[in-house]
Order: C-alpha cells, then sequence, then structure tokens
C-alpha cells in the first residue's frame, strides 16, 4: 500500500521519537552482558554517560561492557555500578579522576581495553569491537533521527541547545552499532542533515532534559593555558616546526590536548604570518587558535573531528570550509583515505617519555590510569613530523625516564622531544637534527635529558604493582601493545 | 628583574628558564612570617645548587630592624648571592648599616672588599626625598629601584595606568642614581594578564632613563625585553667581546683583553645576556 500521510504529519507521529528511554532500550532488545557505547564529545560537561548507565541499573542489568570513545572525571559514578556488577567491562581511549583510580586498583571484573581514535575505528569496521547499542547524546535532532552537535539553520526564539560540535566519534558508532538511540533535548524540523549522524544509522529518538554544559568541554586537557612553562615550551616546539623543513606553504597541521601542545598554535600564528605561510588544512580537535589562523586566511580547511572549544563549535555551524569528520576518515591506520597520512606535523603531549622515544599518555608516574591515548599513536604515526612537547619534571616527577610506565605510542614515531630544558632529537631522523642544527638549535640526547631531571628531582623508585592485570592497551593496528597492572595505595 | 618566592621549590627549580637578567629572590613580602626560616634554608640550599643559567642573583632579605634580617644577610651570601636587594630604604643611615654588616660577612667568608653589591628600594616619601643621599651611602650600591605599592600606600593614593602619582618620585630616583652614576630600575607592573599597560608602562619609563624593570611573572618578560632591547652597537660589542672570549679559549689562556681592557666575569655574563636576548627578540642579524 502506497503511504499517503503528508511528510508533516508523518514527522510529528515519527515511530522512532520515543518519550521514555526505557521503552527505547526494551525496543533494542539489550541483553544483559551486552556492549554498549557513549562519545565524549561533551568531555567534562557529559550529561548523558552517568544518567543513562544510572537508567539501565535501575532497569536490572548486570554484565555490560561499556564502551566510550573516552572517559572524563565527570564520570567517576559509574564506579557505583562497576562495583554492583552493571559495568563489569570498559573500553575507550582515556580514563580520569576517580573512575580511573578504581580501575587502578583493580574494581573492574575484565581488563579494561585502551584504543586510540583510530584504532577503535578500526576495531569497529573490522568486528573486532562489537556495539551492540549505542546511545548518542546529540545537541539537534529532527524526529527521524539526524542528529548533530550543532544546528547552522535559524531556532525559534528562547530555544537554545547545548553545543558540542563535531560529532566526530559518535559518527562511527552510530554507522556500525546493531541499534544505535539518539537523546537529545532539541528537536529541530525535518532533515537535519548536512552534519553529525544520518537517519539512516539511527534506531530511535529520545528527548531528554539536557545531555551536556559545553562550558566545560574546555577544561582540563583542553584548557587555555597561561602557564610560564607551558607557554616556553610551546614557543621553543614552534621554533622546532618552523625549521623542521615541514613548515612550507600549503602544509598541514595537527595540535593534541594538554597546554603545551595546544598553545603551539598561538606561536605557529606569528611566524606564519611574518613568512606568509599558510596551511592547507588542521587536522583532529578543532581549537579557537585554530579558528582564527582560519579565518584569517592562514588555515584553509579545518577538518575536525571534535571540538576543544565553544569558538570551534560555532565555527563549525558557521565556516563553510569547516567540515565534521569522522574517526574513520580522521585516523583508521588501514584506511588509506584516512586524514593522518596527509599529516605533516602534529604536535602532542605526553606524562612521561623514555630513551628510545616512547611515549606514556595514560599513566602517571605513579602507575595510577590518568590520561588518555586519544589520536596520539595514530597521528604519530601518520605524521611527517611528530613534535612531543613535555616539562622536563612535573613538580618533582621526572617526565623524561629511562622507560616509560605504559607503552602508549613507539618511539619509531617519535621524531623530536621538546622539554622546558632541552630538545632530543630522534637519531633515526639525523636529518632533522641538521636542520636544527643549522640555525643553532641544539639537540642533545633523551639519556642527558633523563639525567638532568633525576639530578633535580631523584631516581624514582619501582611502582609497587601488582600481578593482576586492569587494563590493556591496543595499538593502532589491534596488537596488544602493553598491559596495565594493578595498583593501590591503599 | 624577576621576583621569585623564596619558599617554593618549583618556581626556584623553574625561575632559570625564562631569561630574566636578574633573578630577585625574595625572603621578605612573599613569604609568611612562618616561612621566613625554611625560605632562607630552602634558598642558601638552592643557590648554590641549582643552574641559574646567565642570570645574576639578586636576593631581597628581611629588614635588619626585625628579627630575619641578619641571618638572611649571612645565609645568602655564603651561598652565592651577589646583590642584595634592600627591603626599603628611607635614609642614608639604613643603607650604612647593611653596607656595614655586609662588609663583615664579606670579611668573615674572605670576599673581596665590595664583592657583594646592593639594590635600594625606595618604597617612601621620606625616601623619595632623601633618594639623593641613598644613593651615595655605599659604594656597594649599584642601583636604586622604585617599590610602586608600598610608595602610593605612603601616600594614601592607588596606582593610576598613567602613573602621575608616580611621576616625580620616578624622576628623582633616575636623577639620584644617574648623579651617582648608577643604575635605576622601575618598579612592578601588577596587571599580569595586561601586557599592553606593561609595555606602555615599561616604554615611560625607559624614555625617563630606567635601566630595566622588575617583573612578578615569566609571562612579563618578553614585553620588557621588547622594550629594552639592547641597540645594534650593543649587539655588535658583545659579539666581539665573546669572540676574544673564545680566542683566549683556544689559545689556552685565562686572562681576556679586548681593546686594551682587561674583561672579568661580570663583563662577560651581560655580554652573553645581550647575545641571548637578541636571539630570542630576533634582532641578531647574520643568523636565520
Amino acid at each position: 500500500m502506497k503511504e499517503i500521510a503528508t511528510f508533516k504529519n508523518k514527522e510529528s507521529s515519527s515511530p522512532k521519537l520515543l518519550k521514555s528511554l526505557e521503552e527505547a532500550i526494551a525496543k533494542c532488545n539489550l541483553k544483559d552482558g551486552a556492549t554498549i557505547s557513549f562519545h565524549h564529545h561533551f568531555r567534562e560537561g557529559d550529561l548523558i554517560i552517568n544518567a543513562v548507565m544510572d537508567v539501565l541499573a535501575a532497569m536490572g542489568y548486570k554484565g555490560l561492557t561499556v564502551a566510550s570513545s573516552s572517559f572524563s572525571e565527570i564520570n567517576a559514578p559509574l564506579l557505583k555500578h562497576i562495583k554492583s556488577g552493571v559495568i563489569t567491562g570498559l573500553e575507550g581511549s582515556g580514563c580520569r579522576g576517580e573512575l580511573a583510580k578504581g580501575i587502578s586498583a583493580g574494581l573492574l571484573a575484565k581488563p579494561m581495553i585502551f584504543r586510540s581514535h583510530g584504532g577503535r575505528a578500526a576495531a569497529l569496521a573490522e568486528g573486532t569491537l562489537k556495539i551492540d547499542l549505542a546511545f548518542i547524546a546529540a545537541s539537534v535532532s529532527d524526529s527521524f533521527g539526524n542528529a548533530a552537535g550543532v544546528y547552522q539553520g535559524q531556532l525559534p526564539q528562547g530555544v537554545s541547545p547545548s553545543y558540542c560540535g563535531s560529532l566526530g566519534y559518535a559518527k562511527v558508532d552510530a554507522r556500525y552499532a546493531k541499534k544505535t538511540i539518539v537523546l537529545t533535548n532539541t528537536i529541530v524540523p525535518y532533515p537535519n542533515v548536512g552534519l553529525g549522524i544520518a537517519e539512516n544509522d539511527v534506531d530511535y529518538v529520545v528527548l531528554v532534559d539536557q545531555v551536556g554544559n559545553p562550558d566545560k568541554i574546555s577544561a582540563g586537557a583542553t584548557r587555555t593555558t597561561q602557564n610560564p612553562k607551558d607557554l616556553f615550551i610551546a614557543k621553543k616546539a614552534a621554533a622546532v616546526i618552523a625549521h623542521s623543513g615541514f613548515f612550507y606553504n600549503g602544509f598541514s597541521l595537527q595540535t593534541g590536548t594538554g597546554g603545551a601542545a595546544l598553545a603551539v598554535t598561538r606561536f605557529l600564528r606569528d611566524m606564519m604570518k611574518a613568512g606568509e605561510v599558510k596551511a592547507r588544512f588542521a587536522l583532529g580537535g578543532i581549537t579557537a587558535a585554530m579558528v582564527q589562523l582560519h579565518e584569517e586566511g592562514y588555515i584553509e580547511k579545518l577538518m575536525d573531528v571534535q571540538d576543544f572549544d565553544t569558538t570551534a563549535i560555532a565555527s563549525l555551524a558557521k565556516n563553510s570550509n569547516h567540515f565534521e569528520i569522522d574517526a574513520n576518515q580522521y585516523a583508521n591506520p588501514f584506511d588509506s583515505g584516512a586524514l593522518i597520512h596527509q599529516l605533516d606535523v602534529v604536535v602532542l603531549s605526553a606524562l612521561e617519555v623514555d630513551e628510545e622515544f616512547n611515549v606514556n599518555v595514560l599513566t602517571g608516574s605513579d602507575g595510577i590510569i590518568r590520561g588518555a591515548i586519544g589520536g596520539h599513536p595514530d597521528t604519530a604515526a601518520g605524521a611527517a613530523l611528530t613534535v612531543v612537547v613535555t616539562p622536563l619534571l612535573r613538580g618533582r616527577i621526572p617526565a623524561v625516564v629511562e622507560r616509560v610506565t605504559t607503552l602508549c605510542t613507539l618511539g619509531d614515531y617519535v621524531d623530536i622531544v621538546v622539554t622546558d630544558r632541552g630538545i632530543a632529537v630522534n637519531p633515526r631522523r639525523p636529518e632533522l637534527a641538521a636542520r636544527l642544527e643549522r640555525v643553532g638549535i641544539e639537540a642533545v640526547p633523551l639519556q642527558y635529558l633523563r639525567h638532568l631531571a633525576e639530578k633535580i628531582a631523584g631516581e624514582p623508585e619501582p611502582l609497587p604493582f601488582g600481578p593482576r592485570v586492569i587494563a590493556q592497551v591496543m595499538a593502532p593496528d589491534g596488537n596488544l601493545l602493553d598491559d596495565i597492572f594493578e595498583i593501590d595505595y591503599e | 628583574m624577576m621576583f621569585v618566592p623564596g619558599n617554593q621549590p618549583g618556581l626556584l627549580n623553574d625561575a632559570s628558564l625564562y631569561g630574566a637578567d636578574v633573578l630577585i629572590f625574595d625572603l621578605e613580602d612573599s613569604v609568611a612570617l612562618t616561612e621566613k626560616d625554611a625560605a632562607r634554608t630552602l634558598l642558601a640550599y638552592a643557590l648554590p645548587k641549582l643552574d641559574w643559567g646567565q642570570a645574576e642573583l639578586m636576593v631581597r632579605v628581611n629588614d635588619l630592624d626585625g628579627p630575619f634580617g641578619l641571618e638572611d644577610l649571612e645565609a645568602v651570601i655564603k651561598a652565592g648571592a651577589k646583590i642584595i636587594r634592600l627591603p626599603k630604604a628611607d635614609n642614608a643611615e639604613q643603607v650604612k648599616n647593611y653596607d656595614q654588616i655586609i662588609g663583615k660577612i664579606e670579611a668573615e667568608l674572605n670576599l673581596p672588599i665590595n664583592s657583594i653589591e646592593m639594590l635600594a628600594a625606595i618604597e617612601s616619601a621620606q625616601g623619595v626625598l632623601n633618594a639623593k643621599e641613598i644613593a651615595a651611602a655605599s659604594p656597594r650600591l649599584m642601583g636604586l629601584a622604585l617599590g610602586a605599592e608600598d610608595f602610593t600606600a605612603d601616600l594614601g593614593v592607588s596606582r593610576s595606568k598613567s602613573g602621575e602619582e608616580l611621576l616625580l618620585a620616578r624622576q628623582m630616583i633616575v636623577l639620584a642614581a644617574k648623579a651617582q652614576g648608577i643604575d635605576a630600575y622601575d618598579t612592578v607592573y601588577s596587571q599580569i594578564d595586561d601586557l599592553e599597560g606593561l609595555a606602555e608602562e615599561t616604554k615611560r619609563a625607559k624614555a625617563l632613563g630606567f635601566r630595566g624593570k622588575s617583573v612578578l611573572h615569566p609571562n612579563q618578560i618578553e614585553v620588557v625585553h621588547q622594550v629594552f632591547a639592547p641597540s645594534q652597537e650593543e649587539i655588535a660589542q658583545a659579539q666581539r667581546l665573546l669572540a676574544a672570549v673564545e680566542e683566549a679559549k683556544v689559545r689556552g689562556s685565562g686572562v681576556i683583553s679586548l681593546d686594551g681592557a682587561m674583561v672579568d666575569r661580570p663583563v662577560i655574563l651581560r655580554a652573553e645576556r645581550i647575545i641571548h636576548m637578541a636571539k630570542s627578540l630576533n634582532i641578531l642579524k647574520g643568523e636565520a
């Protein structure tokens, strides 16, 4: 029979639009022991992950594996669901705060799996990570599930959605999950296409009171730093990049999270303007500093998998050369179409760097999980020039060590380490050291920096790890890179 | 000249990173009464141990009238401080008192006579009126500095952006210093986030004859350096001097001379700082 109702009538009575989350979950036929997923685009402002887990706990679910693109400090309440057996597995690119401490103390039944953003995209495409039900917080959605993190049209007076910008990580979840539920507090007119997730990948839309607080996206690892040491390191890193041979008119750039890494853009701006050096594109997490360069004509295109502040979110909505890309386009190592393969320069942070240039971005020097691998190993491997920035010491904790506590990015992919006390160039890249030396930037061996750190802070004691593996770090290609063992100071 | 609180190990450790010409380790206003002994002990330990790069080391000690000043002086001079910043100088008598006590410590430590220099901070109406006598009170004085926060408090006025309430004090301090052949250093700019305001104030201070400025935060250093950037003549002279040092090294000679005059260590340090500043400001010619 031919459908003869008007689209307007269908829109107002969309069978996908449900009033209660419980109903949507039941319709998706979620079972105990299933794998569910979330995204972390609201970062520390996320209000969905904890709320949905509370609902699932109240519905009596047990043994769930929660695969979020990352976990933040705000997710500490998940600990109670771990203790009660609602959650027995976790997977993500990072974990911070009390939740991370609980994982490190061995509270979770199964080892947590850490994958990079590109690694997750690959695992989803290959079926290594199977999501039964994806919960996607969306700033806006129409009643058929065309959902996005920002809205480009005019909204009625008084309607002010909570924007998170790009839904880059959520897009792959929606595509590969067996079922997908969009949660939003703002229903917009159909068809809400162009940005975000298409209705084809969405099963149900649930209207909720709140999805997230955009003001808290730019907190913690994505803050804008005024710390003089961060700025000092960022300035040095910018000078290194400028003389690396990869700073040319038409180059491509990415900066990772962390005060110093994000601040590099501010210093590159002066050099780009002075030398009329323009970037073809900037990739990954987009910041206000990048938007400024874009609007000034110094970065042609912004390729945005996530937004680190409200300026970047607004730019995604208004600037026609600011594009939303998904995690697969961003960083899937097996997809030759991923943009990381065209990246010239990436600036990344580190919790620890060792003498082999290996990087740890996941565990602190106390052995406790406290960070995120994000796109670190993906972009380090993809970029022609990988610059890692770190202070030599954090307080009295050396960041340059003999051997990293947890291996997250292989030293083979790290070309230059910039610290406040010296710059080290990977011996695999002698041409870089030569170029820097020509302009008076002298490199030192990482061993020298390690000894300098130990001279000031003393040699660190071995960490009191227990025998049990509480987390596993997967390389972007899906192979096991390192185990993280339990550690409990209490 | 950057103030560094004397009781914070992390800040001490990083203080030399940012290119300050002089580090002023503070035992006075930034250290709470209950922390005075700890700060002195920490600083006495850190001064000889850490690498301070090219910075000159100055310590602001507590007032000799109080219970901490004398111990401060003994500890920090022994630890290698080369310049003592007097907490406040209201009159010449106070300066002479410091001079004598430092002289005694010098003798006890077998240091060359008058090798420890002093910087007198003028922070009161009385101090400004006595600036001429203060500047002449001791051969140790390498400069006078204005302490504007205490000075404006003494006047009962607040500090303005344009700084007219400080104008006469600034001019009197510059005059008193120059009349004695020493330098004058301007007060701190306490709005740390306002780098434009800092640049404006620094330009005015330079125009009045100040030789430098005290700063509270590393982010302020570059702005001050830009205003006080060395001239191309100064850079060229510094390069010649450092070339002479290199040449002496090659010859294996410990004696360095340039244009027939002996060159001692403070002059070399100054030349290194000029080149360092020129490099960091990208005004060093002949390099990319």
